[in-house]
């Protein structure tokens, strides 16, 4: 437990002073200790890896390709996750879907971020009316079921990628929405704040420059479950047959086409479902280091 | 501290800011709070004023009114005008306000652990108000801020710039904290009891270092405190706050030797002094300053005081002159005839 007032001096007889930390450097060496977190980022990055790396050997047309002489094959040395109900490799869509799954995770978090932020942020700031109105439509997004949501829009707008994401984004923003509200409202009441404004900071600077970076620890852990749950989601709706239609491949849409194979061809399920078991695993993990690591509070180097 | 002999001499010097009448309420559940009544004084350029009141007399509030910071509901500002360099500050737009703020006027508040933004490097924050008011290049305003932290009394300032607020100790921060405020050189800085949240030692240097800034940059200096002590050394003219009010306005020494308000002399005798008795005990004012939810009537201090008498619930004094550099809003000690004809204010 040393906390960081005073630069620290090299041991090592050198007579300049080691230069003190950044917030980042300290920030990655908490990020470090933490085990689960550190083996959940090395995961994920394989996983990016296989995902896209893979993507390049295993092209899409090689995901799609139909050899209907060689159906409901289990691993072999052709096929080593096996082939599905009308011969295609496994293997390569489970490369191919992983591409998309991670895109769709990726992309809806940010777009949903990015919309809880703006809402949260002033709604917590200017308070009063404005703070009221949104935060009413904040709750009655909150009411409706999200699943009904899901299903009634995905269906309405057809399975195309980027509708999906808009429609995770659109149906989820209420989270980080109110988590960002609340660091609002007790961090704009910070000394820090009113000093910012008495040296003539313009709004949108205190909004996004002073307050933002306060708030950015759940901000960033909010993000990283957003990730996972959006991949989750997508994996829901495709299971329901109403995310991204095929022949393009998800993990989602490949549990789907397993439902009737469960027993006579497990591997159908097992490698998709195991991938997204293990990227919402790690990406959970990587979340819960984040919060530790990004927090300024905590000084332990 | 400064000798009272190196203070300019009281030549007229021009009008900076004149506050006239302020007013300031604020809406709460509870009822209306009358923070601010009636209020007026001047500050003149490069002139040293100390505010001085017990905590909840509307010092601070004051000030952040005259900048625009009072947070609008449930702050209202119900009367009154503040004339800064000829433009009402009451007024301004806010676009306008915030050129001035960090400007031409600044303020330094109280507690230097909480008024640094904590995630932010302290060169980041230094450099916001160069760049943005003097419209300097990041390269101008890095060079600038290294600068004043020398100024300040940081030592390896250049190294220490990219720090973050953590990895200064409290009195550090302070200087900082006036550093950045120094910034733009502004001709009036107001400094809101920048001593209270740090030690005596530390207190003594920061009330130097503004001493020395002040006589180096030549701004005004409004001082909020409420300690007596820092006031002696410091100022050239104490405004005595109470319930919101002005009860007491004098050039320093005449307030030290010759208080005309029952308050300020009772604050005086409030003070410890090393030439008392050990064991004995520390004087206080008996009761607790007035609830400030109630419309005043009559003499604010009137039910604390030892000098009260019947016409002092009644109506309230206005500021009478005792002196040609004194003036006392007390029925007993400034309301003689001879002090009607020198003149009344508010």
């Amino acid at each position: 437990m040393a906390t960081v007032d005073a630069p620290i001096t090299l041991a090592t007889g050198a007579d300049e002073l080691a230069p003190p930390l950044t917030f980042r450097q300290m920030a990655w060496r908490r990020f470090r200790r933490h085990r689960m977190a550190m083996a959940g980022a090395v995961i994920l990055i394989l996983l990016f890896v296989y995902a896209f790396g893979g993507g390049l050997i295993f092209t899409a047309e090689r995901a799609n390709f139909t050899d209907t002489s060689a159906r409901l094959q289990g691993p072999s040395a052709a096929h080593p996750f096996g082939t599905d109900t009308v011969g295609r490799d496994v293997l390569a869509r489970t490369i191919q879907g992983g591409r998309i799954s991670l895109m769709i995770g990726l992309m809806a978090a940010v777009l949903e971020i990015v919309i809880g932020v703006v809402v949260g942020a002033v709604a917590g700031y200017y308070g009063g009316i404005v703070d009221s109105l949104l935060m009413r439509l904040t709750e009655a997004m909150l009411i409706i079921p999200s699943l009904f949501l899901l299903i009634v829009a995905a269906r309405l707008v057809g399975g195309s990628v980027t509708w999906i994401i808009i429609i995770f984004a659109l149906t989820s923003w209420m989270y980080v929405a109110r988590i960002v509200r609340a660091e609002f409202l007790s961090l704009k009441e910070n000394e820090f704040i009113l000093a910012a404004r008495s040296i003539g900071t313009p709004t949108s600077q205190i909004i996004f420059r002073h307050i933002l970076p306060n708030s950015m620890a759940p901000i960033v852990v909010s993000a990283t479950l957003a990730v996972a749950t959006a991949i989750l989601s997508e994996a829901y709706i495709s299971f329901l047959g109403m995310g991204v239609q095929p022949p393009t491949a998800t993990w989602g849409n490949m549990l789907d086409g397993s439902y009737n194979y469960i027993e006579s061809a497990p591997w159908l399920w097992i490698f998709p479902g195991l991938l997204i078991l293990l990227t919402v695993l790690s990406i959970n993990f990587v979340g819960d280091g984040l919060r530790d690591a990004l927090d300024p509070r905590s000084r332990n180097v | 501290m400064t000798a009272s002999s190196s203070r300019p001499t009281a030549a007229p010097r021009p009008l900076l800011l004149d506050i006239r009448n302020l007013q300031v309420r604020f809406h709460t559940p509870e009822g209306t709070v009358y923070a601010v009544n009636d209020i007026s004084y001047k500050v003149h350029e490069g002139e040293v004023i100390a505010v001085v009141g017990e905590s909840g007399c509307g010092k601070s509030v004051s000030m952040m009114a005259v900048l625009g910071l009072i947070p609008r509901p449930p702050g209202e500002i119900a009367g009154g005008e503040a004339l800064f360099m000829g433009r009402d500050l009451l007024r301004l737009p806010e676009d306008d306000m915030q050129s001035i703020r960090g400007g031409d006027i600044a303020m330094v508040f109280q507690d230097p652990m909480t008024s640094l933004n904590p995630v932010l490097s302290v060169r980041r924050q230094m450099t916001e108000s160069l760049r943005r008011h003097a419209n300097m290049s990041p390269e101008q305003a890095r060079d600038r801020a290294i600068e004043l932290l020398e100024l300040v009394g940081i030592p390896d300032a250049a190294r220490r710039l990219g720090d973050y607020p953590h990895q200064f100790s409290g009195g550090m921060r302070q200087r900082v904290m006036i550093a950045m405020m120094l910034a733009c050189n502004p001709s009036l800085l107001i400094a809101d009891e920048p001593t209270t949240a740090l030690d005596v030692t530390i207190q003594a240097q920061i009330v130097e270092l503004v001493t020395r800034m002040r006589e180096k940059l030549g701004m005004a200096l409004i001082w909020i405190t409420h300690d007596l002590g820092v006031v002696a050394g410091l100022a050239e003219r104490v405004i005595v706050m109470y319930a919101g009010m002005i009860v007491e306005e004098a050039d320093v020494d005449s307030l030290f030797d010759q208080p005309r308000h029952p308050y300020t002399l009772a604050l005086l005798g409030a003070l410890p002094r090393i030439d008392r008795r050990r064991d004995s005990r520390l004087n206080s004012i008996p009761g607790a300053p007035p609830n400030l939810l109630v419309e005043p009537r009559g003499c604010p201090f009137a039910p604390r005081c030892e000098y009260v008498i019947d016409h002092c619930r009644v109506e309230r004094p206005p500021l009478m002159a005792v002196s040609p550099t004194q003036w006392s809003a007390c029925w007993v000690m400034a309301g003689g005839e001879g002090n009607y004809e020198l003149g009344i204010r508010n």
